[in-house]
């Protein structure tokens, strides 16, 4: 009996000696903590903020441009007579938190926003399984008063009266190499609504994805589904004159094109505006009366500072 | 009984003939690479490549995440990782061979010695054999230091490098390898 036991426990042993194939097994797997990377090939989808942050010591020039609407036929060829647009910078001041500020000729705002990524996806070595960030901006209209959207001779004025705000989460995954989704929830607050019937905050839900078309080009699409009675109804002489008046949800497609130094982002979308207030409470263009802007962004990153390398040799 | 003793002392002798195998390892290994052309310079370094050196019979092998090469730029780093060498697919570049030419007993007293290293490299999941020289340096006090030069062609491995940016990346990228070995 004895003799069977230590010979067993003799083999057990043998059977543990590592079986040397390799040289580098002697060393173990060392498990190190990798993050994903890429999920989404620049910051934005389309008007929305992706997972992705600039990284550090990085600056963003960013121009958005959206064209008219199609549906302006040939006389304005097809809304390329028109033209919106955004200039901004977006500047990382860490890995996990970027700046950035813009200027819209939409109601000529300017906006600034800061973004945190707090949790990272992780490829392996920890268990994350999704990226979370938090997005806070604020959008400042300087249009004359009398062309502000609440405008009435008599009434004061006052400079707050211009300001919103929009607060997001930011909750996506990088599934595969291809695909990567996010949802973001989010508030916008505006400061001054033009009737009693409109809420100054505005719940809504973001949902906004890619498919990785090649290794430098990509499918977009991105919609913000505001939670219903918070904006205000079309009236009705709006009603007599366009069935589908007022406020529609907007819905963005798109491709991103890589090209070495610069993200090309070509799409389609029912939002005019390229800041959150704009896009989430103030789109009024519906797809199928082919009320849809042409538009593009284009990013041009420049490396302003170069952080120090994590390890030294 | 009697056999049940010289099975165990069979057993804890084990132990002691894998330790007098001469094996080296490193874990911080400093691989970079360079890659030079009118339109720009492009540098990356690696400091964490593992390897392991057999000195009894010459064997050698070495291992390197892709994604821990470290860039000037952030975005030269995302673009050499998904474009280039498509670090999720194929996320080490590794080599396993031999070593030739090194004196008995020259890892014991300081000095410098040139050998030729036989092998497989493999990068972006293709293997090549090649034969490069390489040096290694010993300081007498435990420190030997494997250094090692060589040139990579992106196409050789299967990396596609297109038209537009044809003029940035050069078409031999040169391979610096500097291991500090340990005594395992």
């Amino acid at each position: 009996m004895r003799r069977l036991l230590s010979t067993g426990l003799c083999l057990g042993l043998a059977a543990a000696l590592p079986a040397q194939d390799s040289l580098l097994d002697l060393l173990g797997e060392e498990e190190e903590v990798e993050y994903t990377t890429a999920s989404f090939k620049t910051t934005r989808v389309i008007n929305a903020h992706s997972l992705e942050n600039t990284a550090h010591g990085v600056l963003d020039f960013r121009i958005g441009h959206r064209f008219g609407y199609v549906n302006t036929g040939i006389n304005e060829l097809f809304g390329l007579d028109q033209a919106t647009i955004r200039l901004g910078f977006d500047y990382g001041v860490t890995d996990r938190l970027m700046i950035g500020f813009g200027r819209s000729s939409y109601q000529k705002t300017l906006d600034g926003f800061a973004k945190y990524k707090f949790l990272k996806q992780c490829r392996s070595g920890c268990g994350t399984p999704v990226t979370l960030s938090l997005l806070a901006s604020t959008a400042f209209t300087t249009v004359t008063d009398d062309k502000l959207p609440w405008y009435q001779p008599d009434q004061p004025m006052y400079f707050t009266n211009r300001l919103s705000y929009n607060f997001q989460l930011i909750v996506g995954r990088k599934f595969s190499d291809a695909f990567t989704f996010e949802l973001l929830p989010g508030v916008v607050h505006r400061n001054l609504v033009n009737t009693a019937a409109e809420k100054h905050d505005v719940i809504n839900m973001g949902m906004a994805g890619r498919l990785k078309l090649t290794k430098r080009t990509s499918l977009n699409a991105e919609y913000f589904y505001v939670f219903p009675d918070q904006l205000a109804q079309p009236t009705e002489a709006e009603l007599a004159a366009d069935p589908n008046a007022g406020f529609q949800n907007s819905f963005s497609i798109g491709f991103d094109i890589e090209t070495g130094g610069h993200v090309f982002q070509l799409h389609f979308t029912n939002s005019t505006a390229m800041f959150e207030r704009g896009f989430i409470t103030e789109t009024t263009g519906r797809w199928l009366d082919g009320d849809i802007h042409i538009g593009f962004n284009i990013s041009r990153v420049f490396t302003l500072h170069r952080p120090k390398p994590k390890v030294q040799g | 009984m009697k056999t049940n003793r010289i099975l165990l002392a069979t057993l804890a002798l084990l132990p002691l003939s894998l330790a007098a195998q001469e094996r080296y390892m490193s874990r911080t290994g400093h691989a970079s690479f360079f890659s030079e052309t009118k339109m720009e310079n492009i540098e990356a370094h690696n400091h964490k490549a593992t390897a392991v050196f057999d000195a009894s019979t010459g064997a050698i092998e070495m291992s390197m995440l892709i994604k821990a090469f470290e860039f000037e730029k952030a975005l030269m780093q995302e673009h050499f990782n998904e474009n280039y060498m498509e670090s999720e697919k194929f996320p080490k570049a590794t080599f396993k061979g031999t070593v030739s030419g090194l004196p008995a007993g020259a890892l014991t007293k300081p000095g410098s010695f040139d050998v030729e290293v036989k092998g497989e490299l493999t990068i972006h999941g293709v293997t090549r054999t090649v034969t490069e020289k390489a040096r290694f340096i010993v300081d007498g006090k435990g420190g030997i230091k494997a250094e090692c030069a060589f040139k990579v062609k992106p196409e050789d491995h299967g990396i596609k490098i297109p038209g537009a940016v044809r003029n940035n990346i050069a078409e031999i990228i040169e391979v610096k390898l500097d291991v500090p070995f340990s005594k395992m």
